[in-house]
């Protein structure tokens, strides 16, 4: 396909492979060439960068993982990384988003397309400051053996990767893999033993990645420190109790009136403002904090 | 000779003035009915026919025909057979036409002579009613139903007894119609739920406030039991009420022997397979469907998400108006359906998902396709949302949970200052929805199912305003991020 074609038909550009970032032109086979679509410019790929990368049908814990980590990165002003997949790749963009931050997807299909299709608003939105990428030309067709080569890519644009769940023969699994072999730094968020979405991550770690236990692990590797929110809000007395309980294990709305002694609807009141407060998450019906306890 | 009786044929609820003519000319013996008969009706022929010879009356041996005026109008259902045997008996002169001025009549004869009750003599008789007619022949059973509309009923076990009757040679026992409402009885009762407490609280709003309900859960966690008790916490009928409620029930011939009046609001649950006309209503002469039994109740759609799409946005008109109208070529049936939506689902396809004992086996894209079935639309029906997790055995084996019965009062009490209609949102309240419109993907139609959940709160609560308490409260029934689309 003639090139000047495409850049006139859907706003694409092209990057040679002379004009990668450094960290992309160092792996092993980096892409002959990289196309680019949306409002960000071309050195934002130099910028530092983290991948986020996990499963698609990830838990309830591992998409609000997911989602702060993101947030707190892009706070932190770094660049978040992610496929544009459903579950923790999601959840990574959409946590950069919502903190105003920038976050690029790379494809594992031809750069104009929206794939999963349930994304396409979500790339919208990431075209606005960031980009997205791909090293396929337009028209590709999204096929299983693309995505582990795409993973090349997302593991070379960022100098560390983080696997929220993985199975135990995860996709993610193989960013990691990419990511140890450029020597970068990959750090796994550990997981219950006893389910299969920490089979991937819990061998990562036995096999040496870093744990991570808060995003200020991987904020250490650039020399950031952890953005905090400017103050604490306020939080009645209700809503205080109730976050003490959520510290200890994340539990049901009617567990948590029985720890508490609260009735329904008071409860329900302290649950909604720590919720607005960004400080727990709900997921089918099990309330949890959303950051790591103190 | 020619003989009149009255009746009344149903479009819908509504009962339409029927007069039927009996003609006797000379000729071979014959028999025919004219007027737009169904395959029902016309087979009155050979009930009315012995009705009238084991009555040990006489059939006349000539050219008989009866036409059904107006002929336009479809006639159904064999609550002919009384009002033709009535006639052929006047155009017979075995009574007199005389006798039979001032009555409407509707029922069905057996072989036998004896009168069977049929479906809509609440209707029927309301009609006869309006058209300043005084006395209704209708079988015994049907007597109680016919004296709801204010009617006197004459009550017939036998066709003999209505003509001795018109002859002047009997009258029925006078019929008294029961004074009070009786009160409804055997609804279950929230006594027998253990646990659940934001969900007997969300059911406890939903009564309060008249809001649709949704219950997300997996399955086993008692969304179907809590629903169940839902009529038991709502206010009773009123006399007006309960007459509406009758009459759609009369008409769909659902109402059980011996209690003519329905006095519970009624709970249906229609099965994920049945039809868009099963639900909404419909066929060749409109009867109610699912949602229209419901009215001034509760429907209740269990396992929502597998509900034909179509169905579902069948019931978007009924959510709005509280009616639906269902056109035929012979004109517009309406029936009303302004009943409380309680809906139930699993979170995912294999219902696994919720459920700690379990794991769930859905793939990302099933999930999605699972979640995609419901419209954002029809989920902006639902004021309130509410997770319904597994029930620890600690809460099962624990103490009974509060009756039904100090809900109900409190539903009652709150539902009393709604009317009212004074409750506003304080300063405090206002600035908190406003803030959680900007967090959180609400619509602006979201913004209002807040608010309005957030009065009802207040209401319960027996506050004077609408506090900011009260507004985050509504605000975590919202619909979670799993179950609305992706944001």
């Amino acid at each position: 396909m003639n090139g000047s074609v495409v850049e006139a038909a859907a706003g694409v550009r092209r990057l040679r492979r002379a004009e990668f970032p450094e960290l992309l032109r160092q792996i092993h086979d980096p892409p002959r060439l990289l196309y680019l679509r949306g409002g960000g410019e071309v050195d934002l790929l130099a910028r530092r960068a983290v991948a986020i990368v996990g499963a698609r049908a990830c838990s309830p814990y591992g998409s609000q993982v997911a989602r702060t980590l993101g947030r707190e990165l892009a706070v932190a002003g770094l660049v978040v990384v992610s496929g544009l997949a459903r579950g923790v790749d999601g959840e990574a963009h959409r946590g950069a988003l919502e903190a105003e931050g920038v976050t690029v997807a790379v494809l594992g299909c031809g750069i104009d397309r929206d794939y999963p299709a349930v994304h396409a608003d979500l790339a919208r939105r990431i075209c606005q400051r960031g980009l997205v990428v791909s090293e396929y030309e337009p028209g590709v067709e999204p096929a299983p053996w693309r995505f582990p080569a795409r993973n090349r890519i997302i593991a070379g644009l960022a100098a560390a990767t983080v696997i929220v769940e993985a199975r135990e023969r995860s996709g993610a699994l193989i960013t990691a893999d990419f990511a140890l072999e450029g020597g970068r730094e990959v750090f796994a968020v550990p997981g219950e033993i006893t389910g299969s979405l920490a089979a991937g991550t819990n061998r990562l770690l036995r096999q040496g990645a870093t744990p991570l236990t808060s995003t200020a692990d991987v904020l250490e590797v650039f020399g950031l420190d952890l953005v905090t929110a400017t103050e604490p809000p306020a939080l009645g007395e209700t809503a205080t109790r109730v976050l003490a309980q959520l510290a200890e294990s994340s539990a049901t709305a009617d567990e948590l009136a029985r720890a508490t002694g609260l009735d329904a609807g008071p409860l329900a009141a302290g649950l909604a403002e720590l919720e607005l407060a960004g400080l727990v998450g709900e997921a089918d019906g099990r309330y949890r904090g959303v950051r790591p306890a103190d | 000779m020619l003989a009149r009786t009255i009746t009344h044929a149903l479009v819908g609820l509504d009962a339409r003035r029927v007069e039927v003519e009996a003609h006797l000319q000379n000729g071979a013996s014959a028999f025919a009915i004219v007027g737009l008969p169904d395959r029902a009706c016309q087979e009155a022929k050979q009930r009315v026919r012995s009705g009238i010879t084991s009555a040990e009356l006489h059939w006349p041996e000539r050219r008989l025909t009866v036409n059904l005026a107006p002929a336009e109008l479809r006639k159904e259902g064999s609550g002919f057979d009384l009002p033709i045997a009535l006639a052929v008996l006047a155009a017979s002169r075995q009574v007199t036409e005389e006798s039979l001025r001032g009555h409407a009549a509707v029922g069905e004869l057996a072989l036998d002579g004896r009168v069977r009750p049929v479906a809509g003599v609440l209707a029927a008789a309301e009609g006869a009613k309006e058209q300043g007619l005084s006395r209704l022949f209708c079988a015994a059973a049907s007597a109680p139903e016919a004296a709801l509309a204010g009617i006197e009923p004459v009550p017939l076990h036998h066709l003999a007894e209505a003509a001795s009757y018109l002859r002047g040679e009997w009258q029925p026992e006078p019929f008294e119609a029961p004074a009070d409402l009786p009160a409804p009885e055997g609804l279950p009762d929230l006594a027998a739920v253990r646990g659940q407490e934001r969900a007997r609280r969300a059911l406890e709003l939903a009564a309060a406030g008249g809001h649709n309900l949704l219950l997300g859960g997996p399955p086993g966690t008692g969304k179907t039991m809590l629903t169940r008790r839902l009529p038991g916490i709502l206010p009773p009928l009123t006399r007006g009420e309960a007459l509406e409620v009758t009459r759609i029930y009369s008409v769909a011939g659902l109402l059980p022997p011996g209690r003519p009046l329905v006095t519970a609001p009624p709970f249906r649950a229609p099965h994920h397979t049945a039809s868009a006309p099963a639900i909404v209503g419909g066929g060749s002469g409109p009867r109610p469907g699912e949602a229209s039994l419901a009215h001034r109740g509760v429907l209740f759609l269990d396992e929502l998400a597998e509900f034909p799409r179509p169905t579902l946005e069948a019931l978007r008109q009924p959510l709005e108006d509280g009616l639906i109208s269902i056109a035929r070529v012979e004109g517009k049936a309406v029936f009303p359906a302004r009943f409380q939506l309680v809906a139930a689902m699993n979170l995912c396809p294999c219902g696994a998902r919720g459920d700690p004992a379990a794991e769930c086996k859905c793939s990302a894209q099933r999930l999605a396709a699972y979640r995609d079935k419901l419209s954002r639309a029809l989920l902006d029906r639902f004021d309130l949302l509410v997770t319904v997790p597994r029930p620890r055995a600690v809460e099962l084996a624990g103490p009974p949970a509060e009756p039904s019965d100090p809900v109900r009062e409190r539903v009652v009490a709150a539902r009393g200052r709604l009317r009212e209609g004074r409750l506003r949102r304080t300063e405090g309240a206002e600035k908190l929805l406003t803030r959680a419109v900007e967090r959180m993907p609400l619509s602006a139609r979201g913004r209002a199912r807040i608010a309005r959940v957030a009065v009802t709160i207040a209401a319960l609560a027996e506050a004077e305003q609408v506090d900011p308490e009260h507004v985050a409260e509504a605000l975590s029934f919202r619909a979670p991020n799993e179950l609305a689309a992706a944001a």
